[in-house]
């Protein structure tokens, strides 16, 4: 530790040249200590913490300490916090977790990355999709059904939706004659005509005799859309309808053809995740 | 201060200044003799309030800790007040309600706060007192610690140190009482199962207790506190401050017999028992400086060594700069500092009591969601989703209901029914989400102004109201 330091008898080295001294001042005594609170600290940090850089990485230090320890012990924590929930999301069906208040806001916010993760890309952050490409999911629209159970079968499963290309199976007049009447069904202008020959092109064989889709005609599999509704699939416009008449969705060796596919996350996400979501996407504004 | 001193006739008095030049950096330890009288009485009172601490973690009010600060909760209670984190701005009129009493009091009368109130003085007054008990009075203190280790000197250093550690151990308690339950953490500690935070709580407060009280002491108040730096632009001509009366007592001079020095004509017999009793070894008739906490405890002295010689009493008093040169002081409420000062802090306090006074037991808060904006449904309609956050800040649970009114259009709220009567948990907050909609043809405009109410059904006099906004398409 340094010597008081007196302003009115500075020390020196007794070294003088031409009359210059060389002071020996001493730092103030605090600095002093700082300085040897510091190289002291510095020594058991080294000692403790990775600290020599080697061809393989750095040593370990005593405490074992590395950053992904860190961070998989975060993890842990976290997962510790989540676990009574998450037993209980494993066992309960998604209905029942939907009318426990608690556990329903537990499985929207826990469901949040991994809808980031996993269906943000297509189907947007707040499920508002992307049109003419990727379905909204904030509506309450649904090509498969809205009810919780149906969205648990989608996610699993994925989906693909089937409609044959009419541009060879039906004149081009016969094929204008539909997309008038589809674009007329929701304003409620559709005419017999139209009606006429949606039953002999066979449209109701998927859409059902009212126009109004597979899910709300109790087909859960073809993903017929409604088209008497004010949503639209793949856009409203006369273009965007004919092609999808011509050219019908999913159908191989047809360059212009829709397509519509939802992959199957039975497989990448465990049964809870895809649990709650279920939930997320049911509570986005139109679940049933 | 250099009033009192004749007028430098040469460079040379320059450079004897600097001989006296000492700053104290605790190289010497002030052995301060205690000594009775009506500032020492008061210092007495003054730091009783501090029993207040000790005894605030165990007062009960409706059946919690009337004092608790429960940061896990993020919920302080204050006797019949919860405070919320939403609440929180009236902490900072808090703050600046404490502050501007301290400049306030400093523009007044100095230092009170640091001579009375402050716990550095008081926890040392308190270390300095067992130490006076123990090892007796400032000479016997210099002795001892200059003395060889004999037992008698390690029996007295070992109680006092024991004694110190106590008071400290005890005094970490008690503040960490204040933070969670407090006979559960005496449980914790004396059976060694308290957390691992409240440990850490306790040593850093036993070690500052220990290290600040018992060792730095005066070096706390010349040296690490900035209230010491800052009060010379908070003091003033008409503050009034512990002072030594020179035009009374210089010349001073030492007694002979039963009289003066030849040269000595003023009342001051230099025999520095101002400076020996004052507990940061200054001075007082070197002027104001840093180290004076205003204590008075050099009043006391010299008032009993006045009385002693046979003088009056009052050659060190409360006196302002002003009235040492013969001018009256200004009233109170006509200085302009005083003025300033009562005014603000009259602000805080009318903020805090009105914050109080309308703390909403329902905390409301609605969001908007802004991707998507707004939803076409299938039959046309356009709906807005919202999350709602409502924090019911009352001990009981409480039924409400959630309604909806816009300016104009026909905006409804998705399941109104069910939202009529909805129970929200005493003290929690669950997000949940409601949807409004409404025809497209009835939107008058993009934007339609909502007004969400929340009226209690429990507690019908509840009424939280939230504006908010319903979105439709361009037009």
């Amino acid at each position: 530790m340094s010597t008081p330091n007196k302003p009115e008898k500075p020390q020196d080295t007794g070294h003088e040249w031409d009359g210059i001294r060389e002071l020996t001042n001493p730092p103030p005594r605090w600095w002093m200590i700082m300085f040897h609170v510091g190289w002291i600290w510095c020594l058991i940090y080294f000692v403790l913490y990775p600290s020599i850089p080697l061809l393989n990485g750095s040593n370990e230090g005593l405490l074992g300490w590395t950053q992904i320890k860190e961070f998989k012990e975060a993890v842990a924590e976290n997962d510790a916090v989540k676990a009574p929930y998450m037993e209980k999301l494993k066992v309960m069906g998604a209905g029942e977790i939907m009318a426990d208040a608690e556990l329903r806001n537990f499985a929207e916010s826990a469901a949040k990355a991994a809808y980031g993760d996993n269906c943000a890309a297509c189907h947007g952050a707040g499920g508002e999709g992307a049109v003419g490409l990727f379905p909204v999911l904030a509506d309450d629209n649904w090509l498969y059904g809205g009810d919780i159970d149906t969205i648990v079968e989608t996610i699993t499963g994925g989906r693909m939706g089937n409609m044959p290309a009419h541009a060879d199976m039906l004149e081009a007049g016969q094929i204008e004659t539909l997309a008038d009447f589809v674009i007329a069904l929701p304003q409620g202008t559709a005419t017999e005509k139209g009606w006429a020959l949606f039953s002999d092109a066979g449209c109701m064989g998927c859409h059902g005799d009212n126009a109004q889709g597979g899910a709300l005609n109790g087909d859960t599999f073809s993903g017929a859309a409604n088209l008497t509704d004010q949503v639209w699939r793949f856009g409203n416009s006369r273009e965007e309808v004919l092609r999808t008449i011509r050219f019908g969705v999913n159908q191989e060796d047809v360059a212009e053809t829709r397509s519509a596919i939802m992959p199957a996350f039975g497989e990448k996400l465990s049964p809870e995740l895809i649990k709650i979501l279920a939930i997320k996407v049911h509570a986005m504004g139109g679940g049933q | 201060m250099s009033e009192n001193r004749k007028s430098t006739d040469s460079f040379e008095d320059l450079y004897a200044d600097t001989l006296h030049y000492h700053i104290n950096t605790g190289d010497e330890v002030i052995h301060a003799k205690r000594m009775p009288g009506r500032f020492r009485n008061l210092k007495w009172m003054t730091m009783a309030t501090w029993l207040f601490f000790f005894i605030g973690p165990y007062l009960q009010w409706s059946g919690h800790q009337a004092i608790l600060f429960d940061i896990p909760g993020r919920k302080f209670y204050i006797f019949g007040a919860t405070i919320w984190p939403q609440d929180i701005w009236m902490l900072s009129l808090l703050l600046i309600m404490l502050a501007i009493t301290l400049f306030g009091v400093t523009a007044v009368a100095g230092r009170v706060f640091c001579g009375y109130f402050c716990f550095q003085t008081v926890w040392t007054d308190i270390f300095t007192w067992l130490e006076d008990k123990i090892e007796g009075n400032p000479i016997q203190r210099r002795k001892l610690d200059k003395a060889p280790w004999t037992a008698e000197k390690i029996r007295k250093k070992t109680l006092k140190h024991s004694l110190w550690l106590l008071v400290s151990i005890l005094t970490g308690i008690t503040f960490a009482a204040y933070f969670t339950d407090a006979i559960e953490l005496w449980h914790g500690y004396l059976g060694f199962t308290a957390p691992f935070i409240a440990w850490v709580v306790l040593a850093m407060f036993i070690a500052g207790t220990y290290i600040l009280a018992g060792f730095m002491r005066e070096q706390v108040c010349f040296w690490l506190c900035p209230y010491a730096r800052i009060q010379s632009v908070m003091v003033d001509k008409d503050t009034i401050l512990p002072t030594y009366d020179y035009h009374r007592g210089e010349p001073r001079g030492k007694m002979k017999g039963r009289g003066m020095e030849e040269a000595a004509k003023g009342d001051c017999i230099d025999c520095k028992m101002c400076v020996g009793v004052c507990p940061t070894g200054v001075d007082i008739r070197e002027g104001m400086s840093e180290g004076c906490i205003t204590c008075g405890m050099c009043i006391d002295a010299c008032d009993s060594i006045m009385d002693k010689v046979g003088k009056p009493r009052g050659l060190i008093r409360y006196l302002s700069h002003k009235e040492m040169e013969g001018v009256t002081l200004p009233p109170l409420f006509r200085r302009p500092r005083v003025i300033t000062y009562s005014t603000i802090f009259m602000l805080a306090v009318t903020g805090i009591i009105y914050g109080l006074a309308t703390i909403p037991p329902i905390e409301l808060s609605i969001v908007h969601s802004r991707q998507p904006l707004f939803m076409r449904m299938s039959d046309g309609s356009i709906q807005n989703k919202y999350t709602i956050k409502a924090v019911n800040k009352l001990d009981t649970d409480q039924r409400v209901s959630l309604t909806v009114k816009s300016s104009s259009g026909d905006i409804h709220m998705k399941d109104a029914e069910y939202f009529k009567d909805i129970t929200l948990k005493a003290g929690k907050l669950v997000p949940f989400s409601i949807f409004l909609q409404a025809s497209p043809a009835s939107l008058e405009h993009e934007n339609t102004d909502v007004q969400l109410t929340i009226q209690g059904i429990t507690q019908p006099e509840i009424t939280v109201i939230y504006d908010s906004v319903f979105v439709g398409p361009k037009r």
